[in-house]
């Protein structure tokens, strides 16, 4: 059996919930984030963004801001070259505007100064020539034709002939016959969806501190869900080797996904290799919104037929999605993931990527999913109320299963999703009664995970102690997830393992803390590596006993004669094998390179009841549960956190968060007074079952679990509302005033 | 041979054929045959594909074997948050 | 701009520091005194990552200005344990895991501490409240509201 197949096995330490290592200096006010790091000489600078949604740069005059006491250097595009390769122009482009500004807060110039406040001044005193251009900010205005031109020539060859040209990207899967499909149906409904695009809202601020020296080395420390990632496109963007630039990823203050790309990175060491020192730049939450992270918007039809005992016989989606000024290519998830819950004969899914002058996309939690599962399951809702059938039988009915063919293609193996299912029937949330004005909905939930590029290595110290080193990002408690896996496979205690994450100098590349890989390939890599140095203490064991390698095993964290022909010999453990390492053959540590595969799906089911004021529109969450299969909780509060965590910004998603831009093309909202993230006095608490299924491709049989929660609280709320109020809500988010209007409406 | 299950998209690059039949023991081989025998997806390809073997999602790994009753599905390169 | 110099207490010690008429409060800790635990989400006053008393009142220190403190008594999250030992908030906070980044959790810690010595024994309810104004992206605020209770109940001698 290979090595990283799930094996069976009673755990000592996975599934227990000890201390986090990085908790005391989290809690003290210790731990070091992105924008608490600072430099000998180090200057600040500041970004000058466009105030246009969509402008050609004419000319750019920095001479009185340069003549400005305390400048030390100012950037704008001209400071860097023209990649070659599209994607990395795209990422440069939206660090720094080349011939046009393409959004609202577009950054066009970078100055820095000695003083925070002489790098603001020195802002004011750059002038920028702008010839405003018409401009779009609506996915369906931008696919009509003649709408203005976002950026011309990006339409892939996969675009049919005739559209906008601000279409880059068209995509469709399925199978079967859909017209005897809906020819089966004893009801079709069909819909359209609109959701606004929303932020990770993540609460530390993207910031770096760069230094590049005359020699043309540099270091970089930045908050990151990937340092490799970054120092890759950084590189690239700079043209510097990669070998040169060591990049340190700081405490990070939440990612969501926002974190996986460059925003002003590299700016910053633009400027400090200019200023000959280093550069601190932290953006602020105006600069956040309008420049980083958001969402796709989206525009969506779903049509869905059904007989009337509950079984669905075909379905189809329609998904226009715009991941701001640039290529995306989100809408393939989206439309891949659509219908994955269902076990469907006829099943189709067409998506179109638009450009249009926003910012451009990054990753959240599962990028696409959400949207397109929650027109989806709005119309399953819809359908259930139409022919008067219990939703959760409806969905169990219909349930993907092992050996479903899925709608996007390959045909699952183990998947959790009808136990998940079955878990949300027999909670006591889903028979509990519901009061006037309040509403139940539910919602299934998929993300695909994946493993990616991972490299772990482990020291066994002489005192018995033990290092593990990773090279991703702890964002919820990873580190002791992976001491945790560490420990059990040693057989050592929690305690005595340290783990860190390091910078791209200390360790090969890791891919980005995303995809919900971590606990999942880095756990693997983690389990491999410790494997690795258990066999070379066991031969250590061996040359000490004079016996054959072979005849020697690890048990509870001590070596072992095996059986008995291997001879007598009392157990060694880990810190007394460890105290000789000098002396029979140097130090002794574990490493395991992957690029891991086998992640293994995930399915969630939400259960929410909603109470909405008919007098005002306004929404109160009362009730919430979480079902998720995370095939093993390795640390189960920080599943149950993934999960809480997951549904709360779905909820926000729901209810609240939007990105608002007005006639002129700019963004309304940049503030959290304005763009509504939950707060703790709008929710109630989070209930989560965890269910565990065991990933057949983990050694432990885990799942990554850390996007699936954000996929079902759309649905889940959505219908939740509509049948408290009695109208369909087709339109995200459902804030008090557009939740007033459908219910007045319905009069 | 083996078959490959081709979305959507990719279908009018390959004759409109929704599955192929290719002579290939590696996602590699595959890989390369693809690209040889149907030129208009060489550009997805070049961009990037996950391939599904029984179930299972894998996104580079040229060297896995593929058997040749094994269950093969091109998909879009995974990416997440 | 001229700086005014300023004489303040902060966790029980005294403290100088010279800043400009227009710094804030939270620019002086982080920028001029090392106090970086107390953190900035947006500047704005709605986040509440910056969290700290003045003389007892629990404020947005990105909202007050340096020059503000003069005379004043300060308490940021550097002075919440004492020495070792960690106030019995920290303590919950890390066994019942109500931090993920933890980039929220300095200016959750103070604003709990300033609810519970005015209201040793507040309901979910009340304690949902008085955080409103402290943003958690990414606990669902769930494990905060057990965490401070089980502090709360501790710090009762419940
Ligand atoms: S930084 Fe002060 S409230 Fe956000
Ligand atoms: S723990 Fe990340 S914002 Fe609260």
């Amino acid at each position: 059996m290979a090595l990283d197949a799930y094996q069976k096995r009673e755990f000592k330490q996975v599934g227990t919930r000890p201390n986090r290592p990085d908790g005391v200096d989290k809690v003290t006010g210790r731990a070091m984030y992105g924008a608490d790091a600072t430099a000998p000489g180090m200057l600040h600078a500041k970004v000058l963004r466009s105030p246009h949604a969509h402008a050609r740069i004419v000319a750019i005059d920095t001479s009185a801001a340069e003549a400005l006491p305390g400048v030390k250097a100012i950037v704008t595009a001209a400071d860097f070259g023209v990649p070659e390769d599209a994607f990395l122009l795209d990422v440069q482009d939206h660090c720094m505007a080349r011939e046009k500004a393409l959004y609202d807060g577009h950054a066009v110039a970078a100055v820095a100064a000695t003083s925070l406040a002489a790098a603001k001044a020195a802002l004011n005193l750059i002038k920028v020539d702008y010839e405003v251009l018409p401009h779009v900010t609506d996915v369906d205005e931008a696919m009509k034709p003649g709408a203005p031109v976002v950026q011309a020539g990006r339409a892939f060859e996969n675009v049919p002939a005739g559209m906008s040209e601000n279409v880059t990207h068209h995509c469709e899967f399925g199978h079967g016959d859909l017209d005897a499909g809906f020819a089966k149906a004893d009801h079709i409904i069909e819909r359209s969806f609109r959701t606004a695009a929303t932020h990770q809202g993540y609460i530390e601020p993207n910031a770096c501190l760069a230094s590049v020296t005359s020699d043309g080395r540099a270091d970089l420390w930045v908050c990151t869900q990937g340092q490799f990632f970054y120092r890759t496109l950084c590189a690239a963007i700079l043209g510097m080797e990669a070998s040169q630039l060591r990049v340190t990823a700081s405490e990070i203050g939440g990612g969501f996904g926002g974190k996986t790309m460059v925003y002003m990175e590299p700016v910053a060491l633009a400027l400090s290799k200019k200023a000959g020192r280093p550069v601190k730049l932290v953006l602020t939450r105006d600069e956040v919104f309008r420049a980083t992270g958001p969402t796709v918007s989206s525009s969506m039809d779903v049509k869905i037929g059904m007989t009337k005992d509950g079984r669905i016989t075909a379905a189809q989606a329609r998904l226009r999605y715009s991941g701001g000024a640039f290529h995306c290519g989100t809408v393939d998830f989206g439309a891949q993931a659509a219908f994955a819950a269902y076990d469907l004969e006829a099943v189709q899914t067409l998506g179109w990527n638009a450009m249009t002058n926003r910012p451009k996309e990054s990753a959240y939690r599962a990028p696409g999913a959400p949207l397109s599962i929650y027109a989806v399951e709005s119309v399953v809702d819809e359908l259930c109320q139409h022919f008067g059938l219990d939703p959760l039988a409806v969905r169990l009915k219909n349930a993907a299963d092992k050996g479903t063919k899925s709608s996007y293609g390959p045909t699952f193996d183990q998947i959790g999703l009808k136990a998940t299912l079955e878990a949300a029937k027999a909670h006591p949330h889903y028979a509990a009664p519901l009061g006037p004005n309040q509403g139940r909905g539910l919602s299934c939930g998929f993300w695909f995970n994946f493993g990616g590029n991972t490299c772990v290595s482990l020291s066994v110290n002489t005192d018995g102690t033990v290092g593990v080193t990773e090279g991703n990002p702890d964002i919820g408690g990873s580190r002791a997830s992976i001491s945790l896996m560490a420990a059990e496979e040693l057989g050592i205690p929690y305690d005595k393992i340290r783990t860190i994450v390091a910078d791209t100098s200390s360790l090969g590349y890791n891919d980005v803390t995303d995809g919900s890989r971590v606990t999942f390939a880095v756990g693997l890599a983690t389990i491999k590596a410790a494997r690795d140095a258990v066999q070379k203490m066991c031969s250590r064991a061996a040359k000490i006993w004079g016996i054959d390698e072979d005849a020697v095993e690890w048990v509870d964290g001590a070596a072992v004669p095996a059986g008995p022909n291997a001879g007598k010999f009392p157990p060694m453990t880990l810190a007394e094998i460890a105290a000789v390492s000098a002396e029979t053959g140097g130090p002794i540590c574990g490493h395991h390179e992957v690029n891991a595969d086998g992640a293994g799906v995930s399915f969630g089911v939400h259960l929410c009841d909603i109470e909405v004021d008919p007098e005002t529109g306004a929404t109160k969450v009362l009730r919430y549960t979480v079902f998720q299969d995370a095939g093993k909780a390795v640390h189960p509060s920080y599943v149950e956190g993934q999960m809480q965590g997951g549904a709360v910004q779905g909820i926000g998603w729901a209810l609240n968060e939007e990105y608002i831009y007005g006639a002129d093309g700019k963004l309304q909202n940049p503030g959290f007074l304005d763009y509504r993230i939950p707060v703790a006095s709008d929710l109630p608490m989070i209930d989560t079952v965890i269910l565990e299924i065991p990933n057949p491709g983990h050694p432990y049989g885990v799942r990554g679990v850390g996007e699936t929660g954000i996929v079902p609280p759309l649905a889940a709320i959505s219908n939740a509302v509509s049948r408290a109020v009695g109208v369909r809500m087709t339109e995200l988010p459902m804030s008090p005033p557009k939740l007033l209007k459908a219910i007045e409406a319905k009069g | 041979m083996v078959k490959v299950l081709l979305w959507g998209t990719l279908r009018s690059a390959a004759d409109g054929q929704a599955e192929v039949e290719v002579a290939a023991r590696t996602f590699k081989e595959l890989l390369d045959e693809l690209a040889a025998r149907y030129p208009g997806l060489e550009p997805q390809i070049k961009r990037g594909v996950s391939l599904a073997l029984d179930g299972k999602i894998y996104r580079e790994a040229w060297f896995t074997e593929i058997g040749p009753d094994s269950e093969v599905v091109l998909m879009p390169y995974m990416t997440g948050g | 701009m001229k700086t005014i110099q300023v004489s303040t207490t902060i966790n029980g010690d005294p403290a100088e520091f010279i800043c400009t008429p227009d710094e804030t409060l939270l620019d002086v800790l982080r920028n001029r005194l090392g106090l970086t635990g107390s953190k900035e989400g947006c500047g704005t006053g709605d986040c509440g990552a910056c969290s700290v008393t003045v003389n007892g009142r629990l404020v947005c220190s990105c909202l007050v200005l340096g020059a503000e403190a003069e005379g004043a008594e300060i308490s940021t999250i550097e002075g919440m344990a004492e020495g070792e030992t960690l106030h019995p908030l920290q303590r919950a906070f890390i066994e019942h895991a109500a931090l993920q980044c933890g980039v929220c959790t300095p200016g959750i810690l103070v604003a709990a501490k300033s609810l519970l010595e005015k209201n040793p024994d507040p309901t979910d309810e009340e304690l949902r409240y008085w955080l409103a104004g402290n943003l958690c992206r990414c606990t669902g605020y769930d494990k905060i509201i057990r965490a401070v209770q089980v502090a709360a109940a501790e710090m009762r001698g419940a």
